[in-house]
C-alpha cells in the first residue's frame, strides 16, 4: 500500500474543521492526536450494540464486551511485540498512571534507603515526580543523566551514573520537547548488568515509530492511547511477566482478587491483579481500533512520513532569521516534535498569533520544567506532527510566525 | 472580523509600549514587602517590592519575565497603584478582575492604561496572564497587613 496523506486525512472528520474561517492546521500532536472515524465508530458501536460489564456476566452482551476488551489487550501487546500479550499488558488511565503504578508497586516493595533511581534531564514530569515521591517514602535517592547542548544524553554520564546502587533506570524513549530518541537498548543493557530495572516512557515513541519491547530489553513500558489516534482515558503499562509477578497490587477492589475473607485476600493472576474495578471498557475497545488503523498503515511508513515532514519543518524554521531550534537537527535522529523560539517573542504571544491563523501549536514548558531550565528558556513553542500532516501545513506555520512580525516586529524589551 | 483586526484589538499599541518599556522597574531596597508571582502553566514570572506609609502604597518596584500580556499588565498596574491606599487598590483590583471575567460589562473609567487590556477578556486562556500581577500585589498587601515580609504566589 502506498502512503496517501490525502486519503488518510479523509478518515479524520475534525480535519475538515475551520477555525476563524480558515482550515485547521493541527500541529499539537505531541499533546494529543486527532481520531479517525474508525475509532469514533468503534466507540459508538460498543455503546449501541454490546455495552456490558466485562468478566462478570454470563450473558451475550457481557461475553461480546469481554472478548472485545481482551482483544484490544492482545492488539496492544502485539503492537509492541510483547512475549505474552494476555498477561503483560495492563490497562490504566494514561502514561502517568502507568508510571505511578510502577513507582508505587515496584518501588515500595524493592527500594531501600541508599538505593538510586536514575532518570534523565529530559523527562516529562510524569516520569520524574512519581520517582521523587517514592524516593521520599523509601529513602532512595534520585539522580539524573545530563544532556549536551544538542539535547542528547551524554554517554559518559550514563556510564558514570549507572552503578551497583542503581535500582531503577527510568528513561523516555523519545523526548516530548526535543524529540531526541534515546538509545534505550544500550542503556537497558548497562542497567541490567548493574542489577537495575528499566522503565521506559513510551508516550511519544510508541505512537510514532516501531517499538519492540523484546528488542529494547526493558522491564516496563508506558504509553497513552490518546497520543496514538485512540480515545482519552486509556493508558498501557507493559511489564515482563517476571517483573509484574514480583510486584504486589497497586489498587485493591473488585476484579483483582481470587478469594476474599474478612481478614485477607488472595490476588488474581496477571493482568487482572493490576486492574481493580470496572475498567474503561468502551475506550479500550476503541483503542483497539486505533491500533488496527496504525497497523494497516504500518509504523515504518508512519515514521518515514514523519521524518520527511519534520526535516522540512526544521529546515524551514532554521532558515528563518531569529528562530532558535532546540534539540537534534537531523529528523532521522528524532521524533516529530520541533521546539523553537522566535526572536524575543514569548511563545504564548506567538501561539496566540498562530491561533488567529488556525495553526495550533503548544507554548509553555511542556511539563518539563527542569529541562526548560537546562535549556535556559522560560518557555518554548512546539510544533509536533503526525501521520496526517502535510508539508503545506508547515508552510502555514512559517507564514503565521512571519505574521507575528507585524505586531511584535520592532519589540525589543528594555532590560529583558 | 479578520485575523489581523482581532489581533490588533488584543495587542493594542499601549500594551506593546508597556511591554517594551516597563514602568517602575527599579528595585526598591529595604522594601516593607517583597512578593513573587509565578504561573506554572505558562512560566510567567513577576517579582515586586512594596513600600507602605501606613495604609498608603508609597512605592512599588516590578520586574518579570513572561508574555507581553503578563508583563504589560504588571507595568500598567504599577503606574496606577503607586500612591493609592490599600482600600483604593482593592477596589481597582476588583474592577480589573471584573473587566477580565465579564467581557460584556462596561469598562470602568479609573483603570488608566489598563483599559487597553479589555480585549484580553475574550481570550480565556490569557486572563491568568493579565491578572497575575494583581494577585501577586494582593498577596503582598495581605502579607503587609499580617506583618510578614515575603510572599510567593503560584497561580493554578
Ligand atoms: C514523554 C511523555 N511522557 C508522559 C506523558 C504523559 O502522558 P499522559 O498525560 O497521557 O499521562 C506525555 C504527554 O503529555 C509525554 O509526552
Amino acid at each position: 500500500m502506498t502512503y496517501d496523506v490525502e486519503q488518510i486525512r479523509r478518515d479524520f472528520p475534525i480535519l475538515e474543521r475551520k477555525v476563524r474561517g480558515r482550515p485547521l492546521v493541527y500541529l499539537d500532536n505531541a499533546a494529543t492526536t486527532q481520531k479517525p472515524r474508525q475509532v469514533i465508530d468503534a466507540l459508538v458501536h460498543y455503546y449501541e450494540h454490546y455495552n456490558a460489564n466485562i468478566h462478570r456476566g454470563l450473558h451475550t452482551l457481557a461475553e461480546e464486551a469481554t472478548a472485545a476488551y481482551e482483544g484490544a489487550r492482545v492488539k496492544a501487546g502485539r503492537f509492541i511485540n510483547a512475549a505474552a500479550p494476555e498477561q503483560e499488558i495492563i490497562f490504566t488511565r494514561n502514561t502517568t498512571e502507568s508510571l505511578n503504578l510502577v513507582a508505587n508497586a515496584w518501588g515500595r516493595k524493592f527500594l531501600e534507603p541508599g538505593d538510586e533511581i536514575l532518570f534523565t534531564a529530559m523527562e516529562h514530569h510524569s516520569n520524574l515526580v512519581p520517582w521523587q515521591m517514592i524516593a521520599l517514602e523509601t529513602g532512595a535517592k534520585v539522580r539524573y543523566i545530563e544532556i549536551d547542548d544538542d539535547g542528547r544524553l551524554i554517554g559518559d554520564d550514563v556510564r558514570a551514573k549507572i552503578n551497583e546502587r542503581t535500582k531503577v533506570v527510568a528513561i523516555t524513549q523519545m523526548s516530548n520537547v526535543l524529540g531526541t530518541i534515546n538509545p534505550v537498548r544500550e542503556i537497558a543493557e548497562l542497567a541490567h548488568r548493574a542489577g537495575a530495572i528499566v522503565v521506559v516512557d513510551g508516550a511519544q515513541s510508541v505512537p510514532h515509530m516501531p517499538v519492540d519491547v523484546r528488542e529494547l530489553g526493558c522491564d516496563f513500558l508506558a504509553f497513552s492511547s490518546h497520543k496514538m489516534l485512540g480515545p482519552t482515558g486509556v493508558g498501557v503499562l507493559y511489564g515482563t511477566r517476571e517483573a509484574l509477578d514480583a510486584m504486589d497490587p497497586f489498587l485493591g477492589g473488585g476484579e483483582m482478587i481470587k478469594r476474599v475473607t474478612y481478614e485477607r485476600s488472595t490476588y488474581a493472576d496477571l493482568p487482572n491483579k493490576f486492574e481493580a474495578g470496572t475498567p474503561n471498557i468502551a475506550d479500550v475497545i476503541a483503542f483497539g481500533a486505533a491500533i488496527d488503523y496504525l497497523e494497516a498503515l504500518g509504523m515504518e511508513a508512519v515514521r518515514e512520513h514523519e521524518i520527511a515532514i519534520t526535516q522540512y519543518a526544521i529546515d524551514r524554521l532554521s532558515a528563518m532569521d531569529g528562530v532558535k531550534v532546540y534539540g537534534p537537527r537531523e529528523a532521522a535522529d528524532k521524533g516529530g516534535a520541533v521546539t523553537f523560539n522566535y526572536r524575543d517573542i514569548h511563545p504564548h504571544d506567538l501561539s496566540q498569533v498562530l491561533d488567529q491563523y488556525a495553526v495550533a501549536i503548544r507554548a509553555g514548558h511542556h511539563c518539563a520544567q527542569p529541562l526548560m531550565r537546562r535549556l535556559d528558556a522560560v518557555a518554548t513553542a512546539r510544533a509536533s506532527f503526525y501521520l496526517y500532516n502535510r508539508h503545506d501545513e508547515v508552510d502555514a506555520l512559517i507564514e503565521g510566525i512571519r505574521a507575528s512580525d507585524r505586531i511584535f516586529g520592532n519589540v525589543v524589551r528594555a532590560g529583558a | 472580523m479578520s485575523s489581523e483586526l482581532e489581533l490588533d484589538e488584543l495587542y493594542r499599541e499601549l500594551i506593546l509600549d508597556h511591554y517594551k518599556n516597563p514602568r517602575h522597574r527599579e528595585r526598591i531596597e529595604h522594601a516593607d514587602v517583597t512578593a513573587e508571582g509565578f504561573n506554572p502553566v505558562c512560566g510567567d514570572e513577576i517579582e515586586m517590592e512594596l513600600d507602605f506609609d501606613g495604609e498608603r502604597l508609597q512605592a512599588i518596584g516590578v520586574r518579570g519575565r513572561g508574555c507581553s500580556i503578563s508583563q504589560a499588565s504588571a507595568s500598567m498596574m504599577s503606574e496606577l497603584v503607586e500612591g493609592k491606599t490599600i482600600g483604593e487598590i482593592r477596589h481597582l483590583s476588583e474592577e480589573f478582575k471584573q473587566m477580565m471575567t465579564e467581557p460584556e460589562s462596561a469598562v470602568p473609567e479609573d483603570l488608566g492604561d489598563l483599559e487597553a487590556l479589555q480585549g484580553v477578556a475574550k481570550f480565556a486562556v490569557r486572563v491568568k496572564c493579565a491578572t497575575l500581577a494583581w494577585h501577586t500585589l494582593g498577596e503582598g498587601i495581605e502579607q503587609h497587613q499580617k506583618g510578614d515580609g515575603a510572599v510567593r504566589v503560584e497561580e493554578m
